[in-house]
């Protein structure tokens, strides 16, 4: 068999293949669904950060004509979480209230105006527990624990030496060390919670519409929580507006949602406010990093420290894998020979934080590179410079474990040197302006899944039929991504087929396959390589029908696109549709599936908490960022930001392109403005809502100019990687960078607002003064 | 208390008993069943309900669906005419201004507004146009590339 590909399936900009959708309205997300005779759903939050649950009085509520059906933490004693080990969550609370704002409460009505009414009748009794909403105060000796199997409030510590740590600084010319603080951030999807949850009472069965990333784990959990079988329950997860991470686990609402149905015997729409998106959260956790480097006075990394601390929140959630990554991630970047991490990650009372895009890298990579640069400045080297001189060259196996199989990022540094002018302007630009560099990378997936039961770890189902089409059946969740786009791509790529010729169906457990879903840059990898071996798989039968046809040998048939023709053959041959009836003919409709499993020697080390960071491909980015800071009010504008990210190999580059500009702009909002507050007193979300949390307009977001950087990775899908959340963790540094480049002054925090910006401009020239002074006397 | 409202959606008069605190964002998603225009938010913070009174965008979860008597309301659902996108449809679809395309058809229709009022906008009118309309996917550089795409169409049109 030879196959030639004329195709332009992958490689050429495509815009998305439910794009139409989107920009007619026609797209129906979750709470576009038709809901007729939906009972409304409401939720009762604790009004308390830490107290024990005395009693929840439901009676005056489920007593008002009209409400359907009343749920309280009695109905539901099955904990749920995403981590097998770590399920310490229940979507009802039981016994004891960790933050303000958790569910202890949910009732159906027949309107908006009666769930409302029976909402302020549900009373609750509590005896108050002290409530810590800083790290400091939660690991205070005298402090009770949130979690009562987690004494002094620390949900995991991590531990780590690759190298020699000692040896490393003994051979450094510097050493440094300094600290840092990022704020916590959260996501801000555009679509709010929404879930619809039927319940067939005659048989027992759900049915949950719901705006998850992950429909399969929340599948596992509704089970778990309802204790149903899941045969009994299906989910199907509609178009989706945005994720982030928000939505990578399952959420106590989905179950909320599958309780109140049940309890109804019917039909519950659950639709969550802004606010409440606020609490249920699973954002990015407040951080305080203390990073220390050795270097050659040429620039060579001998040895780095690094410890983390982050707040958790209430509950486990992903937390261990977020204090893993934060070590697992200071590899895989650069050649360093040692490294130590001491990671802790403490329980609070507050919502619980979650995987965020660029999970559990972004504060720490942030630190890095802004170290990196510090300790050119002090070595009188190029920030670019520095980096190629620690620079990787695969394929290897990091001193942690990891596989390093193609890694572009010398590619990614070429180009935001040439593209931002960086050797002409960098130092040398006025006053107040100034270039920065940063640069990060990132997981194509993570080698081994949150379930360690040895299934796949994705599937695709083809299913060819006698109209001539091929459905792509696929649990890979579409969250705005373009992941749909990309399966068909593939498809076609294989099968030499048209677009149109395809259809996609994705994420209805009943019809399509299970998938793990849209989180850890997974899916184009994973799903990708899936996809293609389901459509070759395909192709495979197709030409044996066509030798059949033809009366050649199957090693004879040549596929030109989607023609067939045997050995010699210059007449027409055959096409798609004859090769397809032919292969139809005797076997009725075609189904056939490809799979993808990571190897072994892919999935890591076997150290505790190896598991975290081992993944098939890394991608890797530099980002320039040029600002202006003014001088009298310390704010900063972003004038324009270069970004090259080494996605392997971009299957859509239309895709590529947004995805890396979307997230370089969100690692934006973090570096400037984005900051979740709580009340100090009374752990109360301060500005839980899209205005006063600042989420950057259009009015202050910069042009962000991408570099595609192919490394064509030996393992991906047509040589593809991940290809967007490498880039947001880059953006942070390069910004503090920058703005060290224009005022000569480091702010190792974020937000870097006007306000901090300028606290510390007044200190760097109050301690300039002095020193001045100094030099006088 | 419900009010008779009159008014024209999308190029066709509607004569629907409303309640009279009854939001236009609701009116156009439950009365009217055109569940293209979004909520994103628990009002006036995100601009995803921002449909056009009288060619003037407006925020429809601020707006009390009664204050639209006799005014013409537009929503994304009516600019694509005789099976074709309208310019800034195909934009945000061709440039990928749209993502997950939740603030879509808001952005959309601020957009609309902007282009009939100047044809030929700079970035500057394009991002004050669209100020107040959040989108978390993008970074609003492909919206802007849409937005200018569809006004160089409308002056070859």
């Amino acid at each position: 068999m030879n196959i030639s590909r004329p195709s332009t399936a992958i490689g050429t900009p495509t815009p998305l293949i439910d794009g139409i959708e989107k920009v007619t309205g026609r797209a129906e997300y979750t709470a576009d669904l038709a809901t007729a005779g939906a009972l409304v759903g409401r939720i009762y939050r604790s009004p308390h950060s830490h107290a024990e649950i005395v009693i929840v009085d439901t009676s005056a509520a489920q007593a008002l004509p009209g409400v359907i059906a009343v749920v309280t933490g009695e109905d539901c004693d099955e904990s749920f979480g995403v981590l097998p080990i770590a399920r310490n969550e229940f979507p009802l609370a039981r016994d004891r209230v960790r933050y303000r704002g958790e569910p202890v409460a949910a009732l159906a009505a027949v309107d908006e105006v009666t769930a409302e009414a029976a909402l302020k009748l549900i009373r609750m009794e509590v005896r108050a527990l002290p409530a810590y909403y800083k790290i400091a105060d939660a690991r205070r000796p005298e402090a009770i624990s949130i979690h009562e199997e987690k004494p002094g409030n620390l949900e995991r510590d991590v531990h780590s030496e690759f190298g020699d740590v000692e040896l490393g600084f003994g051979e450094a010319d510097i050493v440094r060390e300094e600290s840092y603080h990022c704020a916590e951030v959260t996501h801000v999807p555009m679509e709010p919670n929404v879930s619809l949850a039927e319940y067939d009472p005659e048989r027992g069965r759900l049915t949950l519409h719901t705006c998850t990333q992950v429909p399969y784990y929340v599948h596992i959990m509704v089970a778990k929580c309802l204790k149903l079988d899941k045969a009994r329950i299906r989910v199907i997860k509609p178009f989706v507006g945005g994720g982030f991470g928000h939505r990578s686990e399952a959420l106590n609402f989905e179950i909320i949602a599958s309780l109140l149905a049940r309890s109804a015997g019917g039909r519950v729409k659950l639709y969550l406010s802004r606010e409440e998106a606020f609490l249920t959260h699973r954002g990015r956790p407040q951080t305080d990093i203390r990073l220390k480097l050795g270097m050659k006075k040429d620039g060579r990394i001998t040895a780095c420290t690094c410890e983390v601390m982050q707040a958790g929140g209430a509950h486990a959630g992903y937390g261990v894998v977020t204090i893993l990554y934060s070590g697992a991630l200071l590899n895989a970047i650069y050649d360093i020979p040692a490294v130590r991490y001491d990671g802790y990650r403490v329980y609070t009372n507050t919502p619980p934080c979650g995987a965020m895009r660029g999970h559990g890298t972004v504060d720490v990579r942030f630190a890095f590179e802004s170290l990196l640069d510090a300790m050119a400045a002090d070595l009188s080297l190029d920030p670019i410079q520095l980096r190629r001189t620690n620079q990787l060259t695969p394929p290897l196996r990091t001193i942690n474990d990891l596989m390093v199989t193609s890694c572009g990022l010398p590619q990614c540094l070429d180009w935001v040197e040439r593209e931002s002018g960086w050797k002409k302007r960098r130092g040398r630009l006025p006053p107040g302006r100034g270039l920065g560099l940063g640069c990060a990378h990132y997981i194509s997936g993570a080698a081994k899944p949150v379930n360690w039961t040895g299934e796949p770890h994705a599937v695709v189902n083809l299913k060819l039929d006698f109209d001539g089409a091929v459905t792509v059946l696929t649990g890979a969740a579409d969250i705005g991504q373009g992941s749909t786009t990309v399966c068909a791509q593939v498809v076609s790529e294989v099968l030499g087929i048209g677009l149109e010729r395809l259809r996609v169906v994705a994420n209805d457990s009943a019809v399509t396959p299970k998938d793990n879903g849209s989180y850890s840059s997974r899916v184009t990898y994973m799903v990708g390589n899936a996809a293609i071996e389901a459509a070759r798989n395909l192709r495979g039968i197709l030409v044996e029908a066509a030798a059949r046809k033809l009366e050649v040998v199957p090693e004879d048939i040549t596929v030109q696109g989607d023609i067939y023709r045997g050995a010699g053959d210059q007449g027409p041959g055959l096409n798609f549709e004859e090769v397809a009836k032919e292969a139809l003919t005797d076997s009725g409709t075609i189904t056939v599936k490809g799979t993808y499993t990571v190897p072994r020697e892919f999935q890591g080390g076997k150290y505790r908490g190896a598991g975290v960071g081992p993944s098939m491909g890394f991608s890797y980015s530099a980002c320039v960022v040029e600002v202006v800071v003014d001088e009298h009010t310390g704010q900063i504008n972003v004038d324009r930001v270069w970004v090259a990210h080494d996605c392997g190999f971009a299957i859509n580059p239309l895709a590529v392109e947004g995805q890396v500009q979307g997230a370089v702009w969100m690692g934006l909002g973090q570096a400037l403005s984005e900051e979740t507050r709580y009340d100090a007193k009374s752990g109360l979300p301060l500005g839980a809502n899209m205005l006063d949390y600042r989420v950057p307009s259009i009015a202050e977001s910069p042009p962000i100019e991408v570099g595609i950087v192919e490394s064509m990775d030996p393992n991906g899908p047509f040589g593809a990687k991940e290809a967007s959340e490498g880039s947001l963790a880059a953006v942070l540094p390069a910004l503090a960078n920058a703005v060290f480049d224009a005022v000569g002054l480091r702010v190792n925090a974020t937000p870097m607002n006007a306000e901090r910006v300028l606290d510390a401009m007044i200190r760097k020239a109050r301690e300039d003064r002095r020193a001045a002074d100094k030099e006088v006397a | 208390m419900k009010v008779i409202l009159c008014l024209n959606l999308n190029g066709r008069a509607r004569e629907d008993a409303v309640a009279d605190n009854m939001l236009l964002l609701d009116y156009i998603r439950e009365i009217a069943g055109l569940t293209g225009t979004k909520q994103g938010c628990d009002g006036g913070e995100c601009g995803a309900c921002t449909v056009l009174v009288d060619n003037v965008p407006r925020l429809s979860c601020l707006t009390v669906a009664r204050s639209c008597e006799g005014r013409r309301i537009e929503t994304v659902e009516g600019l694509g005419q005789n099976g074709r996108l309208s310019p800034l449809q195909q934009g945000f679809h061709e440039k990928l201004g749209a993502q997950c395309g939740f603030c879509t058809p808001g952005m959309i229709m601020a957009a609309e507004g902007l282009l009939r009022r100047n044809p030929d906008p700079g970035d500057e009118d394009i991002r004050e146009a669209l100020g107040g309309n959040i989108c978390r996917c993008t970074g609003y550089v492909k919206i802007i590339e849409s937005v200018r795409y569809a006004a160089e169409c409308g002056k070859t049109a």
